[in-house]
């Protein structure tokens, strides 16, 4: 597993039913490519996060294939219908089998 | 959507070839408000108005130092605030101990640094001043001047002064230093026989190869570099700076470094704190 | 035949640049694309793709894209060493069919997506973005 692997996500407190919110999550993760080399000249292997997916109450927002071409630290926008309270549920999936996940709840005002 | 708009201003500058430096407000997180230029200090002859370099920069990238979750250095800003509470050396103390609540305790105080140390005689960084803390009032170890846990905590304490205007002591007690400053702000390092102000006063908004030349504020520092995906310290830019001369450099911390910080955050007085900034 | 020294120098010449060309990456984006739309014919209308005409960094280069009524939205770096960046699959409480992220890109190129739309069509958009090598060391 990469060290110190933080998941952070930005989910409104609360919305209106049926409103569509912004959501930013941002996770810190050096996203090895496997393009660079060592001092020694040796390829550093790939080791990226390669899934990343948002649901809500199960169902799902978004479900996003990474590739070595996402910059460090990855970060997404994007926007989520909220159709009740409930919890949104982030998870990331790393090359070597860790899965990190962040949870946070919204309530309808 | 706000970042949509940006982007799009960037692609109408660049059209029409005027992609120097810009209008555009910085404002933070949709509330704190920076002062990006202001008239220059009366002692700094060579410019009329002194601008961030967060002015000289593409929309794309000036967005990303509009929101702080957008902005990279937040991670590091994280790790600092719990660094902030964790006891360490002989005395089991952490900083918190002492200053409690960072918000409150440390708003002002990137400000006026470097500044006079009454008790010490010497002009100190706010890098000296935190190491100062950690020896003599926590007993732990000093940090690497421009490390990790040292960045972080100096990012740390000068976002708690965001907005505030840059105000630095350049008479009394810390003038001596900072004629020092201004002396080696002037002169010419290297094989290349460059000065700071060749590049910084002379030729800012001009092209270095592809490089937008800004007139190397540090009121943003210390500043999320792209380049080096972290954050970069003051001294820590100087010192690529003169090396990128081909000449011999001074040490993060060294004497040369502190007094040349003051003088360059002088030539700030009126810029507010921007800590942490984000440049290529 | 005689091989003449001119005839060889135009061999060369002719090897050299078969070597040079990146054909590895051409045939790759042609393999993710053909992969994602399984040959379909690409409009034109439909999706934006926002990239910034020049990066001043290419390790952080943000990118959005938006096409109401996607399923799918597949985004190819051409010029990299491995072209796929990433492919963003709207789910049914998607607020939109928009997101963005920040890219890597190793040099000046184009910036690919091509969305998938609900009712199986396929439309693209293309962007050039240039990554200025700038940077006074440090």
């Amino acid at each position: 597993m990469a060290e110190n692997v933080k998941p952070k996500v930005r989910v409104p407190k609360s919305a209106s039913a049926g409103e569509v919110i912004t959501l930013k999550t941002l996770i810190s993760h050096p996203m090895e490519s496997g393009q660079r080399k060592d001092s020694d000249g040796n390829v550093i292997p790939r080791s990226i996060i390669n899934r990343f997916t948002c649901e809500f109450n199960g169902e799902t927002v978004i479900d996003i294939t990474m590739e070595p071409a996402i910059s460090t630290n990855p970060y997404f926008e994007f926007e989520a219908k909220v159709p009740e309270a409930g919890t949104f549920t982030f998870t990331w999936y790393d090359d070597d089998g860790s899965v990190y996940t962040e949870s946070q709840d919204i309530a309808i005002s | 959507m706000n970042k949509t708009g940006l982007l799009m201003t960037a692609v109408a500058l660049v059209a029409s070839g005027v992609w120097a430096q810009d209008d555009n407000q910085l404002v933070i997180n949709g509330e704190i408000e920076i002062i990006t230029d202001a008239p220059a200090p009366e002692y700094i002859s060579g410019l009329d108005t002194i601008y961030s370099g967060w002015r000289f920069r593409q929309p794309a990238m000036q967005q990303l130092e509009m929101d702080d979750f957008e902005n990279p250095a937040s991670l590091a800003i994280d790790d600092a605030v719990e660094q902030w509470s964790m006891v360490e050396g002989s005395e089991g103390k952490s900083c918190a101990s002492c200053h409690e609540d960072v918000e409150d305790s440390m708003a002002g105080v990137r400000a006026v640094y470097p500044k006079w140390n009454e008790g010490a005689g010497e002009v100190r960084t706010l890098a000296n001043q935190i190491n100062t803390c950690r020896t003599e009032n926590m007993g732990a170890e000093a940090w690497k001047y421009d490390g990790t846990q040292m960045t972080g905590a100096e990012a740390l304490i000068g976002m708690q002064s965001r907005g505030m205007p840059v105000n630095v002591a350049v008479d009394g007690p810390a003038h001596e230093t900072w004629k020092k400053g201004e002396e080696m702000y002037y002169t010419r390092y290297g094989q290349l026989e460059l000065s700071c102000a060749s590049c910084h006063e002379e030729n800012y908004d001009n092209y270095i190869r592809a490089d937008h030349l800004s007139q190397g504020q540090i009121n943003g520092f210390p500043a999320f570099r792209l380049k080096q995906n972290r954050l970069i310290q003051t001294h820590n830019r100087f010192k690529g700076c003169i090396r990128d001369t081909r000449a011999e450099t001074f040490s993060p911390g060294s004497p040369e470094f502190v007094a040349l910080e003051l003088y360059v955050a002088s030539r700030g007085n009126g810029l507010s704190v921007e800590a942490p900034s984000v440049r290529p | 035949m005689t091989i003449t020294r001119r005839q060889t120098l135009i061999m060369a010449v002719g090897a050299a640049v078969a070597t040079a060309l990146p054909f590895g990456a051409f045939a790759s984006v042609e393999d993710h694309i053909t992969e994602f739309t399984g040959g379909a014919e690409l409009g034109n209308e439909g999706l934006t793709l926002t990239a910034p005409t020049i990066a001043e960094n290419g390790n952080t280069v943000p990118i959005e894209v938006d096409a109401p009524g996607a399923v799918s939205i597949m985004v190819l770096a051409t010029g990299n060493p491995t072209p796929a960046a990433g492919t963003f699959n709207f789910g049914k409480l998607a607020g939109s069919q928009m997101a963005s992220t920040r890219i890597r890109l190793a040099q000046t190129q184009d910036v690919m997506a091509i969305a998938k739309m609900s009712d199986g069509s396929f439309v693209q958009a293309t962007q050039e973005v240039k990554v200025t090598i700038g940077g006074c060391g440090g």
